[in-house]
């Protein structure tokens, strides 16, 4: 019996391949499960008694895409050796597409990739209109394209302005959409969807060619070279490094698939896709998101760090303390995840506002579609809003989130301990205080944990939890469970000051105030940092953050470590000055306030840099040499994070890389802070931050860990660092 | 080496590059043809003494395909063994047409070459040819390719020209062209269009606006703010100049050439061919050059150009009587004067593509003429042209009066 189909030939004479990968979680294409199928395939093809064939799949889903796991291997597959089977695939499509005797496609659940790359050469395509099906090319999300067609048939069928965001953006398409457009034919009942795709076959209504290989074919927006078609593609170029920055290779040859493969017959057209396609596969990028941004995230998802002896959590009932944006926001994700909360604060009035806060989220989703009026109440129910401790009898964890005050928030663990039992587990949401103090505080600091969320909490991926020195393995699974509850993803790190995400990120906009007091123009150093790959220009970033926030940790972190010992480390403390000078002085704090390094319209939307800055901090008209800038801005962060490794605050790298992929937004197709210093090759890193410590300071001298590291060529991730094998 | 000189240079007026232009009904070989014939008609030019015709044309596609320089030679009744090649440096190719003759003759290959240029951009949209550059990805994302207009706002925005710098410069080009008409300082060169009966069709710039005062050049929108933010290309022209916050966009239908038809064609030859035809010469081609320049910024190129130039022959600035750099964009010529420090009396004498239109493939041509018109006016020596190019190129040609 087969482990990857169901097969049946009905009276009618009609075949219905079903896919059903039973050792898999999903149905993907996987290489060995694609041989079988096209040998079952062929053979219909050849029984005269078989009057057509319906492709299905008998989970929930139809096919989800290629099996990533044969990404390493494809890897370090020779380019000969890729463009050989990626033509092999392509040459079964074409046969099925080409095929007289009719196939047909029953697109009973989600097909995303390879998934749609085997529905779309069948010239029929019938799909359930079960809610919620979802369509789609997320490959680009890899840094991948669609390597088995999905490219030139999706533009054949779309015309390359519509198709083009689909496939740039890996944004799937709904049912509604698919009809208008033609990627299926149909959209039916779910229980009729075998029926329907039969009846195509015994109607015969499946055309005797695809679209493209009858004579005199043209797609919309065509044909190539008409006006209509340079507007597209001199808008999608420049729109295309505008959000890029020339730093994602897959979407450029996205485009260039469809801008190539258009001008050619689809055979030909076909084969320029493989070749975009191999060019991705052995480029770093696509390396370095799939190991952090799939294998890395889905593992932390998964939760494979967690303590296995520890029996999971059953959440039913969670406190939240402090009603603010951020308790609320808190309370919000955890009702949603269908669980009761507590939202407590010191007077009524106050918790009310956090309960508002939960209603109002949840109507913005209504009115964005995303939930239903009846889904939106429910979940808002199950927030009580009270002063009450008592209610948080029987929670099996309490999240506080209120001022940054030790006392506060000693006093508010000790109430929360009063009404609670030994299992109960206390998070503190502290992104500056350090933990092992906290939990002085605490009656049972072992069940005392850190958990920290960014802002905005509701949109923020990650959660970082933060063991103190008593933390026990017990409070760190609780934790983690409910962050796997919540649906965001988990990174465990050791208590530090900043712990390890306001730390490193604090070196980027460091390093920023730095070069604004060496005279480098400020203009520059935001579209230097932009071009790095982060999301924002380090003063944007600071503005939005609140810069009396940084004021205050800067000078809190002073205060308590000590001018001089920081100066030892090597930390830029002088930019203090800058800090002072906006935020004492100037009296601006940053975007909230409207006016911070930026200016900002009374839409909120930043207008220019403030021009006050430009005189406080005057350019020198010395030559910049923009790539050193560049570096300065990352290699400073890879140094901090290695020496979060080094003082054991982050244990792995792949924990380091989701971090700063999730917390602060490090540039993705770099894979993380580390995946950053390994796709540079470690001992040239060294060699280029001991270059850096020589101009810029000690700041840039590197860890112990890393000239080690070095020293007995270790890496990080060793295992995909294998060199390419050579071509053949 | 031979020298190359100028025995005459004629225009067609410019008419407007729109469906309603008075030059749109006539064909772009119509129009070569038209100053081919006024070539040889006003010089009684025994057309087999010419060895070959090279044409500028920017979009050589539809009527303006097909090597319409030969096309042309044909269509102008000149004998069948004059030849014809159509090039294109996209801005420059009416003076590169003429550098390119003039090399010719230079070299001692030929005795008569006619450098010339033609475009119809009432009938063929810019960009019709295609352009690789700008939209093959795999060309435009990595170069930081931008619309030349929303260059022109680059440099407007990184050198500092204002609006009102810009709208000035345009109101000043008008005013002198105005009073270069007025005066007649074209008749030399000007041929009217007229039809096959011999109806005059048009015989003065269509496109010139004397009227023109900062109030109204004001009220214009600027013509490149959708393209370039819709688009990104304001973006990405930031991306390649860090040093800018923005681009701020500047430039609009007055203060940018004009899109225009016309046509524009130069004899050139030896002095042994000029002794054979009976023609006089009326000015030499001194020294040519061209020059690639930072494509993103694309039309600094000109200050470049000039630059090897003067290098090249050893003459510096103080050498030019006049000057004439194409006006593609108000802020080209600002910065070209900045850079070489021209005075503004000395350059662009007679106004330019703001005031009368850019016909992209013939302009190059046409300012040549109107340079050795104005040096012969002016009774001046020595003169330098100009032109800011697509894709980051620069070009300059220095001519001298023959006594």
């Amino acid at each position: 019996m087969s482990k990857f189909f169901e097969t049946d030939v009905d009276d009618d004479g009609i075949a219905t391949i079903s896919w059903n990968m039973i050792d898999y979680p999903m149905n993907v294409l996987a290489v060995v499960a694609l041989q079988e199928f096209g040998d079952l395939w062929k053979a219909y093809v050849t029984d005269n008694s078989v009057k057509g064939i319906v492709i299905t799949s008998s989970r929930d889903k139809f096919i989800v895409g290629a099996d990533i796991n044969g990404f390493g291997e494809m890897q370090r597959s020779s380019a000969g050796k890729l463009y050989a089977s990626g033509m092999q695939f392509h040459g079964l499509l074409r046969e099925i597409e080409k095929e007289a005797k009719p196939t047909v496609v029953a697109i009973n659940g989600d097909a995303l990739g390879g998934g749609l790359e085997l529905a779309l050469p069948c010239r029929y395509r019938v799909m359930s209109d079960k809610d919620g099906i979802k369509l789609g090319f997320p490959e680009v999300m890899l840094g991948l394209l669609p390597g088995g067609g999905g490219t030139q048939r999706l533009a054949r069928i779309l015309g390359p302005r519509e198709a083009l965001p689909y496939l740039t953006t890996g944004k799937n398409m709904r049912a509604d959409k698919a009809k208008k457009f033609g990627v299926v034919h149909e959209v039916v009942p779910h229980e009729e969807l075998l029926k329907s795709a039969k009846a195509a076959i015994l109607e015969k209504r499946v055309s005797a060619k695809a679209p493209w290989d009858e004579k005199g074919f043209e797609f919309l927006g065509g044909p190539a070279h008409s006006r209509e078609w340079l507007e597209t593609f001199g808008g999608a170029n420049a729109m295309l490094r505008r959000e890029t920055h020339g730093n994602y290779p897959a979407p450029k040859r996205i485009l260039a698939a469809v801008y190539q493969g258009l001008q050619l017959h689809i055979d030909k057209a076909l084969s320029f896709e493989v070749r975009q396609f191999i060019s991705l596969v052995h480029g770093n990028e696509s390396r370095n998101l799939i190991r952090t941004g799939w294998f890395s995230r889905n593992a932390a998802n998964k939760l494979e760090k967690r303590p296995k002896e520890i029996p999971a959590t059953e959440f039913t009932k969670v406190g939240v303390i402090g009603a603010g944006i951020m308790g609320a926001g808190i309370a919000s994700c955890t009702a949603q995840a269908g669980c009761d909360v507590v939202l407590i604060d010191n007077n009524q009035e106050a918790a009310d506002r956090g309960k508002q806060h939960v209603v109002d989220y949840f109507a913005r989703q209504v009115s964005k579609r995303r939930l239903t009026k009846a889904a939106a109440d429910k979940i808002a129910a199950r927030v009580t809003a009270t002063t009450d401790y008592s209610a948080l009898e029987g929670a099996q964890l309490t999240i506080e989130a209120v001022f940054e005050n030790r006392e506060i928030k000693a006093k508010v663990t000790k109430a929360t301990e009063a009404v609670t039992d030994g299992k109960h587990v206390f998070g503190t949401n502290t992104s500056t205080l350090p933990i092992t103090g906290l939990a002085e505080a605490a009656e049972r600091p072992e069940e005392f944990v850190g958990i920290h969320f960014f802002s905005p909490v509701e949109k923020m991926p990650l959660v970082e939890i933060i063991r103190g020195k008593k933390t026990s393995d017990h409070a760190a699974a609780v934790a983690m469970d409910y962050v796997k509850l919540i649906s965001k993803t988990p990174i465990v790190v050791n208590d530090s000051r900043g712990f390890y995400n306001s730390r490193v990120f604090g070196t980027y906009t460091r390093e920023a105030f730095t070069m604004l007091m060496e005279g480098i123009n400020p203009a520059l150093i935001e579209n230097v940092g932009k071009a790095t790959g982060m999301p924002m220009g380090a003063l944007e970033l600071v503005d939005m953050f609140g810069i009396d926030t940084a004021h205050k940790i800067a000078h809190a972190t002073i205060d308590e470590v000590g001018l001089e010992e920081l100066k030892a480390r090597g930390e830029p403390v002088e930019t203090i000055e800058v800090v002072d000078w906006i935020v004492e002085e100037q009296e601006r704090v940053g975007q909230k306030m409207g006016k911070g390094f930026y200016d900002y319209g009374p839409d909120g939307k930043k207008t220019q840099i403030w021009p006050e800055v430009y005189k406080r901090f005057p350019t020198k008209g010395s030559p910049v040499d923009i790539e050193e800038l560049k570096k300065r801005f990352l290699h400073i962060q890879a140094l901090e994070t290695m020496r979060c490794m080094e003082e054991g605050v982050v244990t792995a790298a792949d924990d380091a890389d989701v971090g700063s992929l999730l917390g602060w937004g490090f540039p993705p197709f770099h894979g993380g802070v580390i995946s950053y210093a390994e796709t540079i090759g470690l001992s040239k890193f060294l060699a280029e931050c001991e270059e850096l410590a020589e101009k810029f300071g000690k700041r840039f001298d590197p860890p112990q860990l890393l000239r080690d590291m070095v020293a007995s060529s270790e890496s990080f991730y060793p295992e995909e660092h294998k060199p390419l094998q050579a071509a053949e | 080496m031979a020298e190359a000189y100028i025995y005459d240079a004629v225009r067609t007026p410019r008419g407007k590059g729109k469906k309603d232009g008075a030059l749109t009904e006539a064909s772009p070989t119509y129009l070569a043809a038209h100053v081919l014939k006024s070539i040889r008609d006003r010089n009684e030019l025994d057309t087999s003494l010419v060895d070959d015709i090279v044409m500028g044309v920017v979009d050589p596609v539809g009527d303006q395909g097909g090597n319409i320089a030969r096309t042309a030679s044909i269509d102008a009744g000149y004998d069948e063994t004059v030849g014809g090649v159509q090039i294109n440096r996209f801005c420059s190719s009416g003076l590169e047409a003429c550098n390119m003759a003039a090399a010719r003759v230079m070299s001692g290959q030929s005795d008569f070459v006619i450098g010339s240029g033609v475009e119809c951009m009432s009938r063929i949209n810019m960009g019709a040819s295609g352009m690789a550059l700008a939209t093959d990805p795999l060309l435009a994302v990595p170069n930081y390719y931008v619309a030349q207009g929303v260059a022109a706002d680059l440099i407007a925005t990184k050198y500092g020209y204002d609006r009102d710098d810009l709208d000035a410069y345009a109101m000043e080009s008008q005013k002198r062209a105005k009073a270069s008409w007025d005066e007649g300082r074209f008749e030399k060169s000007v041929v009217p269009v007229t039809d096959e009966n011999g109806i005059v069709m048009l015989d003065h710039d269509e496109y010139m606006r004397p009227q023109t005062d900062m109030q109204s050049l004001g009220a214009l929108q600027p013509s490149f703010a959708m393209i370039g933010e819709f688009s990104g290309m304001g973006a990405v022209a930031v991306q390649k100049y860090p040093d800018i916050e923005k681009v701020d966009y500047r430039h609009h239908a007055g203060n940018s050439s004009g899109i225009v038809d016309g046509a524009a064609a130069v004899l050139i030859g030896s002095e042994e061919g000029g002794k054979k035809a009976g023609l006089k010469p009326r000015a030499r081609i001194k020294a040519f050059a061209t020059v690639g320049s930072e494509p993103t910024i694309m039309l600094t190129g000109p200050a470049e150009a000039t630059t090897r130039l003067f290098d090249r022959t050893g003459m510096k600035p103080s050498d030019i009587d006049i000057w004439e750099l194409n006006e593609a964009f108000a802020s080209v010529v600002l910065r070209y004067m900045e850079q070489l420090d021209v005075p503004h009396d000395k350059i662009n004498v007679n106004g330019g593509a703001i005031a009368m239109g850019h016909p992209m493939g013939a302009t190059g041509a046409m300012i040549l003429g109107t340079v050795v018109d104005e040096l012969e006016r002016r009774d001046a020596e020595t003169g330098l042209v100009t032109l800011c190019i697509g894709s980051g190129m620069g070009i300059a040609t220095i001519v001298g009066r023959v006594h």
